[in-house]
């Protein structure tokens, strides 16, 4: 066999996948629905960040990922309450909500490292809160319902101001060295 | 006459365990353990009447970071103690889960003879085309010229296809899922679980570590264009020419289903004694 | 079950009881050897008479060469004799290979069909007397019979079987129509009738009526048999040779009392099937034959180190690699007893006839379901795929009994480190216990540890468990008296008995012991069996002497011990033995075979 003909061809890069049109929800219940599954996809994550953090001695950054993870879930909360819910709601069946395989404000799964600092965390909490906005912001575009626009809107307004508080908290913390990654050692070997 | 008392319904973190991952931070697992608690939510059953067996690897430690039964057994023979398991107990839920390199390379002829045999078990391969717990050697799914230290310069051997093996093997359900995707995937994976038969899902599951590059998996990854079909055939075709990161059932079909003669007792053992009489 | 009948003829030698008479059939694929000596042993039986049938045969799949050695004996019989008194072929195609496994003397009988040529060399030159009788013309001449019938009718009455047991044996197992019964019962007769003329044949007296009914059955069946009623309801089977007859008569048998069997991959599947049914909670078992436990190894230490109970029986057979695949050996104890990497307590049992094959077996899932620990049973060809007559055993109670975990037990784990070292086990679908079982080394509830207390505690109790458990008499077969002990285990057991019987004649008295707990090593149990042993002969059929360097890696044994040991296939036989003991207990250390 060739070399050429032993080289793999990388897949091609699929034109990307057409944007489900955002169907703005037509109740509170259903946009309620919405900011919930948000809010507890987030906690969920953040809680997920701190337990490898945590099994990864990388305390001080598992510290901040379990405090977001408690942020998120107080949000969640307050939703539940407000709308007298005990359980989460089911997402309304096959109607597009977001683009992307997750919820907006939930932090990519992969973009965590073990040798991360406080400042790598706070970017992954503004880049999630920036997207929340943003979502609620179209939302409220198309929102077709008078009290969902007025709700979106709210919730953006929020976003906002947690974008606010976690560029605040940026500034206090310090920005890494170009070589925080570097592990002179290699990984371990387990099983 | 009061209406019987409904148990509250079970939710996922019923079936996440105390016991923190092993895994690196970052790793597709992660997403795919919290598929996996979601799915059985789905599948409303309970966790003490659910095991989850695996082999060696990575992947294969997730049994204990759920709150069901778990089998931790040899490398590669998940599928074989699954298997023995759910044809002595039918009456249980078998999830058996891996990797690329437990399953489809030491474990390869396992797969094989599970796909054929079509015990009702659920198979969840966390594909990273690497060995992750060894330090990065090429598995079955790596591609020919990934450079590693085992195989310097790659090792030139054309990748497997598990997909269409399952297929042709006589899998009755073979799906593709992708890490990046939890609800998709726990949506999947209760599929799975609720077909009869043999049901294989690959999950496409990055390695952060070794394979720092499958982070552009999530810029692949698509969802399925067709909806699942019964026909062998059809899904072959679909399978061996998409794009390697086509997302969601490829297969779901009635091939029929292995019976366990298991607990229908007609005779006591002395009743065996005839044979032996002159 | 017929009577039998005094004996007719008048110059009849009458054979000692316990020795009995030893006949070879012999003869090509085709020829119905096999189905003439199951008949023989059949007839036999249903006049009074215990037996043993060992099949032999080449290595063909079809068409092959084969013999079917019966010794037939008034008492229960479990190994060939020195020689035998009838050689009857059918035909000569090739039997000569069979020339060390049919040992002939001047006092031996050949009968061959004059038609089919002279007999070989090999056996002509032991001075043995030759009778030609046209068994496939006599056949011929009797339309739809089988020649293999007249063979039967000759060798039965030559025995002494009254001609009315090997008709009833005859017509019992007939499965087709009723016309080709009479016409193999004519060849029968006239079997029977070409036999009359011929003289100088020892004849055993009829057997006493059995006061119970008996068996006939194989140490393989036997050892199913015995799974199933200790609780076996699970079994996972990669077919090998001589264990596959083990695993087919399991088959139909599992179905009917509510388990399965389920056909495996490769034997790396069908361990693993076994372990992840008894996880299940339900016995389970595999059988297989060396090159299988090679494969088995791996497994066996999961089941070691996640505590699962299992059965694996090992039918053994020459060896290594593929080695002798359809002849006895006892060259897999070494591998059993140590095979496995790491610290791996395990049991190993080994039944000593076919009949112990049922109570061993029985034992052995009992001892894994108590010890929550693998088991290896070690059969051999020699058992496995031989049939004997044996007295309907009882039952001995051995059953399977786990200690299980009850919902919501508070604070369980599953491998607490308790007194006995047995832990209760959880069964999947049991509430508020569940855990997960790890072939890594764990801490007590069961997560993956590497720290070295986690490590000496769980070893400390898999090695405590085997170690404190009272395994009572059967451990092993102790018998006779004599400041000399011979010990062996498996299938030569009943040869040693044999010889061990025959130096007592000769005025020597030794004591037998018969181990039938190979693993773990009984110090005390033993120390108790050699009271008063000064010392000690260890008798076995390997190249390696596999007993006696294990024994003496395990145990003080007194005096300078001495080994016998030959690898198989040939059966170790009770007259080489006899010499063997007499001297050794004479002379003291044995010359020239000792390790």
């Amino acid at each position: 066999m060739t070399a050429a003909a032993r080289k793999t061809t990388k897949p091609a890069r699929r034109p990307a996948a057409r944007k489900p049109a955002l169907n703005a929800p037509r109740t509170i219940r259903e946009f309620m629905t919405l900011a919930l599954v948000m809010e507890t996809e987030a906690s969920q994550r953040y809680a997920e960040f701190a337990d490898a953090m945590e099994v990864c001695n990388n305390l001080e950054v598992a510290a901040l990922f379990r405090k977001m993870a408690d942020i998120e879930g107080r949000h969640a909360t307050q939703i539940m309450t407000e709308m007298g819910w005990s359980e989460v709601p089911p997402l309304p069946p096959g109607r597009a909500t977001w683009e992307g395989f997750e919820a907006p404000e939930t932090a990519p799964g992969d973009e965590v490292h073990y040798l991360m600092q406080p400042w790598h965390a706070l970017q992954l909490a503004l880049a999630s809160e920036q997207r929340a906005e943003a979502f609620f912001g179209r939302l409220a575009r198309v929102a077709t319902v008078a009290t969902v626009r007025r709700a979106a809107l709210e919730l953006e307004a929020e976003e906002r101001e947690h974008v606010e508080l976690v560029k605040a908290w940026l500034a206090k913390v310090p920005k890494p060295d170009s070589d925080w990654a570097v592990d002179p050692d290699p990984p371990s070997y387990t099983d | 006459m009061n209406a019987p008392t409904l148990p509250a319904p079970l939710t996922f973190s019923a079936y996440k365990s105390a016991y923190k991952p092993i895994w690196c931070p970052g790793c597709g697992d992660y997403s795919v353990l919290s598929s996996v608690t979601k799915a059985l939510a789905k599948v409303q059953v309970p966790p003490h009447e659910v095991v989850v067996v695996s082999g060696i690897g990575c992947s294969s430690r997730i049994p204990a970071y759920t709150t069901c039964y778990g089998f931790h057994g040899v490398h590669g023979r998940a599928l074989a103690a699954g298997t023995g398991l759910k044809v002595a107990r039918p009456d249980l839920t078998v999830v058996v889960a891996g990797g690329d390199g437990d399953g489809y390379s030491i474990g390869g002829n396992h797969f094989l003879h599970a796909c054929r045999r079509n015990v009702d078990l659920t198979y969840l391969v966390m594909d990273n085309h690497v060995y992750g717990m060894t330090k990065g050697q090429a598995s079955p799914t790596t591609e020919p010229d990934w450079d590693n230290k085992l195989s310097p310069g790659g090792t030139g051997v054309r990748s497997f296809h598990p997909l269409v093996i399952a297929l042709a093997s006589g899998a009755n359900f073979v799906a593709r899922a992708f890490a990046g995707d939890p609800n998709g995937t726990a949506d999947i994976i209760a599929q799975a679980i609720r077909h009869p038969g043999f049901s294989f899902v690959e999950i496409l599951s990055p390695c952060v570590t070794f394979r720092p590059e499958q982070k552009e998996w999530k810029k692949l990854a698509h969802p399925s264009p067709v909806a699942p079909t019964d026909d062998a055939a059809r899904a072959a075709r679909r399978i061996m020419t998409d794009d390697g990161f086509n997302i969601g059932v490829l297969y779901a079909g009635d091939r029929p289903v292995y019976r366990s003669s298991t607990g229908k007792a007609k005779l006591t053992p002395a009743d065996l004694e005839a044979e032996f009489l002159l | 079950m017929v009577q039998a009948s005094v004996q007719q003829a008048g110059q009849v030698k009458a054979r000692d009881a316990a020795i009995g008479i030893s006949i070879a059939l012999a003869g090509s694929g085709g020829s119905g050897v096999m189905t003439a000596g199951t008949l023989l042993l059949d007839a036999a039986a249903k006049a009074g008479l215990y037996g043993l049938m060992v099949r032999t045969s080449g290595p063909q799949i079809r068409g092959g060469e084969a013999a079917a050695l019966v010794r037939l004996a008034r008492v229960p019989i479990d190994s060939l004799d020195d020689g035998f008194d009838l050689l009857l072929a059918i035909d000569w195609q090739n039997v000569n290979r069979f020339a060390d496994e049919i040992p002939l003397t001047a006092a031996s009988l050949m009968i061959g069909d004059p038609d089919e040529g002279e007999p070989p060399e090999v056996f002509k030159a032991s001075g043995a007397r030759y009778v030609a009788l046209p068994f496939k013309k006599t056949a011929k001449a009797i339309a739809g019979s089988w020649t293999n019938m007249v063979a039967l009718g000759v060798a039965g009455s030559l025995a002494g079987i009254p001609a009315a047991a090997l008709e009833a044996a005859l017509s019992d197992s007939w499965k087709r129509g009723d016309e080709a019964l009479q016409a193999n019962l004519a060849a029968l007769r006239a079997g029977i009738e070409s036999a009359a003329g011929i003289d100088g044949m020892p004849k055993l007296a009829a057997g006493a009526a059995a006061a119970a009914k008996r068996w006939q059955i194989s140490g393989n069946e036997a050892a199913g048999y015995g799974a199933i009623r200790g609780g076996i309801r699970f079994v996972a089977a990669y077919p090998i040779t001589p264990a596959t007859e083990l695993l087919e008569w399991m088959a139909p048998a599992l179905v009917k009392v509510g388990g399965t069997l389920l056909q495996a991959e490769d034997e790396l599947a069908s361990v693993n099937m076994a372990i992840g049914a008894s996880y299940g909670g339900v016995p389970s078992l595999t059988a297989t034959a060396g090159p299988g436990l090679a494969l088995m190894a791996e497994g066996i230490g999961l089941a070691v180190t996640a505590e699962v109970p299992i059965v694996v029986v090992d039918v053994m057979r020459g060896g290594p690699s593929t080695g002798i695949p359809a002849k006895s050996e006892q060259s897999d104890l070494s591998f059993a007893v140590s095979g496995l990497h790491g610290d791996a307590p395990r049991l190993v049992v080994a039944p000593t006839s076919i009949a112990d094959c049922i109570a061993a077996t029985q034992w052995a899932v009992h001892l894994a379901e108590a010890l929550q620990s693998p088991v290896i049973v070690l059969s051999d060809q020699f058992m496995g795929q031989s049939r004997a007559i044996i007295d309907r055993p009882d039952d001995a109670g051995y059953v399977a009994a786990r200690l299980t975990a009850a919902a919501d037990t508070p604070d369980y784990k599953r491998y607490r480190n308790t007194g006995s070292g047995v832990s209760p086990m959880a069964i999947p679908g049991t509430k508020g216990v569940v855990y997960t079982a790890d072939g890594l080394e764990h801490t007590e509830a069961g997560i993956p540890s590497s720290q070295s207390r986690d490590h000496a505690t769980q070893l400390d109790k898999r090695e405590r468990k085997l170690a404190q458990h009272d395994y009572g008499r059967y451990w092993a077969d102790i018998e006779g008296e004599g400041d000399a002990a011979v010990i062996t285990f498996g299938s030569t057991t009943a040869a040693v008995r044999e010889a061990v019987a025959r130096a007592r004649a000769l005025g020597v008295d030794v004591r037998l012991i018969a181990l039938r707990l190979l693993a773990p090593a009984q110090p005390a149990a033993l120390a108790a069996a050699l009271e008063a042993v000064a010392r000690v002969l260890v008798v076995e059929q390997n190249h390696g002497g596999q007993l006696y360097r294990y024994l003496r890696s395990m145990y003080d044994l007194p005096g300078k011990p001495a080994s016998f040991h030959r690898p198989g296939p040939l059966p170790l036989r009770p007259g080489e033995l006899t010499t063997a003991i007499v001297e050794w207990a004479g002379t003291g250390p044995l010359g020239g075979i000792s390790v």
